[in-house]
């Protein structure tokens, strides 16, 4: 074997770097799920009736669903009797300063290098919201960003404090009948964030929520809703760690999105969930329904989502254009190496008169993995002069892996323009060896390579992760961080 | 400064280069032609560190290294520099980009400090001008949509920022109109020192009246079995390669 096979295999093969545990007390709550485990995590979190009963709905719509198997993968063999519901650090409730935390936790987000001290973090630019598997952990700049009436709090802080405006949205853009894991997720989420922008608010800073999936034999399964009023803006990232484990665990998350007139929203995502090993061993299941609605005239939604980690990615994070003029927007780079698997894509819903989308996918496949792209674009009968803008990439890396695309166009309205590109190409030794007859080694000739592939992609998030993101797929390749 | 002494290299079990010599001193032009089949990309592959290439036996010394020790990188690092016949496009990566990181591993090998943004700039423009290369290619991806004699003068153009120790130049001409031949003849010409040197591996003596040689080769048959002058490639021009293989093969049969 040449040697730049030999070293796109070592790139495309090595370890992830998150893997450590954290040994702190935990509050596990013990395996399976029945009503009673439900009636358990409401409690634990002191949610009040209405919120009960939306659990216990979802729970009884949950059991009546099959596993669906559509996708392009084998799904699973799931026992959802086989895990634990609830996990969470034995630390006290409300925290007001750092000093209350567990430093063990804090030392676990500073290895990621998260921030949870205000004075560190770049300048006011970011605040955090940090979950430690089922609990949040510590938010920051919430004072600073209550000025402005901005509310950044956990899910569970908002149920507490603002129950009517959970209450008003809560299940909207995601009913829990949707399909089985947004079923599953309405009946034991555990937490995530709540964002609620004012009238005209623009947010002063980056909001973002780090998670990090830490308690054996768990699944985590975090709901997040963000509320854009009236011509507000935020811009939003999550990323995600957890550590090496032989068996999988499940991360099954909602998010759903609401922007109003004239409002933006902005939700960037870094996925680096432990990808399993070499051979395919453990990993995270990363089965996740995401969905943005534009309900009011001239609102914009865009996506943006790096997934780097997880066995298996599963998530189609889509735009709803109800009002009219509304635009929405999806930016993908997924790579798959090893034994991962990614079914991952958009769905654009246009029903408004004069909206847009657009969607750019990009994806890498190395190893013996499959990467596959799945998107809808559907016009509705009343969408008039709807517009889309269609490009999904595929590059591979070896020759054992797969790309594939399973594009979808759906036009009840003849005035729609649709516009729809591939591209599928390979990394050639030749490209690497002109690299390396220019002095740069065949590691930094691949990340180049992956970079300048996903450029357009990772010119989307907010410049303070776009480096980190450039960085993680460079390291991706490489190896050392998962 | 190079220095190479029986040269045997093979391709999938196919014998091409069979005993190679050749002595290339710092500011000397040498130019390498040859009949097809003959061995040149063979060599040029081969001095590089295409790994497709086995060499079977003999010698390359690199100011005094053993070249053939050395990664493909490293080689490049210590101031070899191949410009391709076909350049390859590596769409999404920026030449700027491209050039920067080049730059910065051969300083970094050699132990030198790293350019400012600034000074990369500058040396940017300032080689820019020297081979005339349009400014407008160096903000697009390495050879996307480049033409082939933008590509070739692309790769002129990196010879002028990394400034290799020895260039070796693989049909460079191939492909190229009168003007854009002497762009680029124009461009190496530039480049000329006391202190590097320059293989021209071509076909046609045309280079070789824009870029003058000081030794002409000939390969053939994976043996250099003719060296001299410019002259010596005015022959060939006139009486072909043919001329020469009978007197190579007679002399054999002696």
């Amino acid at each position: 074997m040449s040697s730049e096979k030999q070293l796109l295999e070592e790139l495309t093969t090595e370890e992830y770097k998150y893997g450590f545990t954290t040994d702190i007390e935990m509050d596990i709550a013990p395996k399976g799920l029945t009503e009673d485990t439900i009636r358990f995590i409401s409690a634990k979190k002191n949610e009040p009736e209405w919120l009960l009963e939306w659990r216990l709905k979802a729970y009884k719509h949950f059991v009546t669903m099959a596993v669906p198997t559509w996708q392009n993968f084998k799904h699973p063999d799931v026992d959802f009797q086989d895990m634990s519901y609830y996990a969470a650090p034995k630390e006290k409730p409300k925290l007001n300063s750092l000093d209350e935390v567990d430093p063990e936790l804090l030392d676990t987000f500073k290895k990621l290098g998260i921030p949870l001290d205000e004075q560190k973090v770049l300048a006011g630019v970011v605040a955090v919201d940090a979950v430690f598997d089922s609990v949040s952990v510590k938010t920051t700049f919430q004072k600073k960003l209550k000025e402005q009436g901005v509310i950044f709090s956990s899910f569970g802080e908002a149920v507490q404090e603002h129950p009517e405006l959970v209450r008003k949205y809560l299940g909207t853009v995601v009913p829990s009948t949707d399909n089985l894991y947004a079923a599953l997720n309405a009946a034991v989420f555990s937490d995530g964030s709540f964002v609620y922008i004012p009238k005209g608010v623009r947010c002063p800073m980056e909001l973002s929520t780090y998670f990090r999936i830490n308690a054996a034999n768990t699944g985590q399964f975090e709901r997040t809703l963000i509320i854009a009023d009236d011509r507000a803006y935020v811009s939003y990232l999550e990323g995600c760690t957890a550590p090496m484990r032989d068996e999988n665990q499940m991360h099954a998350a909602v998010v759903e999105l609401i922007a109003m007139e004239d409002a933006e929203i902005k939700y960037s995502t870094v996925q680096n969930w432990y990808p399993g090993d070499k051979d395919g061993k453990g990993g995270i299941f990363n089965f996740v329904t995401k969905r943005g609605i534009c309900k009011g005239n001239r609102s914009k939604i865009s996506w943006t989502q790096v997934e780097t980690g997880s066995a298996i990615t599963w998530k189609y994070p889509s735009v709803i254009l109800k009002g009219d003029g509304a635009v929405g927007e999806f930016y993908s780079v997924a790579l798959t190496r090893n034994h991962q698997v990614a079914d991952t894509g958009t769905k654009m819903i246009h029903i408004g008169k004069n909206t847009r989308s657009r969607i750019i996918s990009k994806g890498i496949s190395a190893g013996v993995s499959h990467n596959s792209y799945r998107g809808l674009v559907r016009i509705g009968k009343g969408a008039d002069n709807a517009r889309n803008f269609t490009q999904c990439d595929s590059m591979l890396i070896g020759d054992r892996c797969g790309a594939h695309t399973f594009p979808y166009i759906e036009s009840k309205n003849e005035t729609a323009m649709l516009e729809h590109e591939a591209t599928t190409s390979k990394i050639g030794e030749d490209q690497v060896f002109y690299l390396n007859q220019r002095g740069i080694d065949s590691e930094q000739a691949v990340g180049l390579i992956v970079n300048g592939y996903a450029k357009e992609v990772l010119n989307q998030l907010p410049m303070e992760f776009a480096v980190e993101a450039q960085k993680l797929l460079a390291i991706s390749l490489e190896g050392s961080v998962g | 400064m190079l220095s190479i002494s029986n040269l045997q290299a093979s391709i999938e079990d196919k014998q091409i280069l069979r005993g190679l010599n050749l002595q290339v001193k710092p500011g000397e032009v040498h130019a390498i032609m040859g009949p097809n089949g003959s061995g040149k990309s063979t060599l040029a592959s081969v001095l590089a560190g295409r790994p497709e290439y086995e060499v079977t036996a003999g010698e390359v010394t690199f100011d005094g290294k053993d070249l053939l020790e050395l990664s493909p990188e490293d080689r490049a690092r210590e101031g070899v520099f191949l410009a391709f016949q076909y350049p390859i496009e590596i769409p999404g990566v920026s030449n700027i980009n491209f050039l920067k990181t080049a730059l910065s591993e051969i300083r970094t090998y050699k132990g030198l400090p790293q350019l400012s943004a600034k000074e990369f700039l500058k040396l940017v423009k300032e080689k820019q001008q020297l081979v005339d290369f349009d400014a407008k290619l160096t903000n697009r991806s390495l050879n996307e949509g480049f033409s082939g004699g933008e590509k070739k003068r692309n790769e002129i153009f990196q010879l002028a920022m990394l400034e290799p120790k020895l260039a070796i130049l693989d049909e460079t001409d191939s492909g190229l109109d009168i003007d854009a031949l002497r762009i680029v003849a124009n461009g190496v010409n530039q480049l000329r020192s006391s202190e590097n040197a320059f293989v021209m591996i071509t076909h046609y003596q045309r280079l070789l009246e824009y870029i003058v040689p000081d030794f002409v080769h000939v390969l053939y048959n994976g043996r250099i079995v003719r060296s001299g002058t410019k002259e010596l490639a005015l022959e060939l021009e006139e009486k072909g390669y043919d001329w020469l293989k009978e007197s190579v093969d007679a002399q054999n049969a002696i």
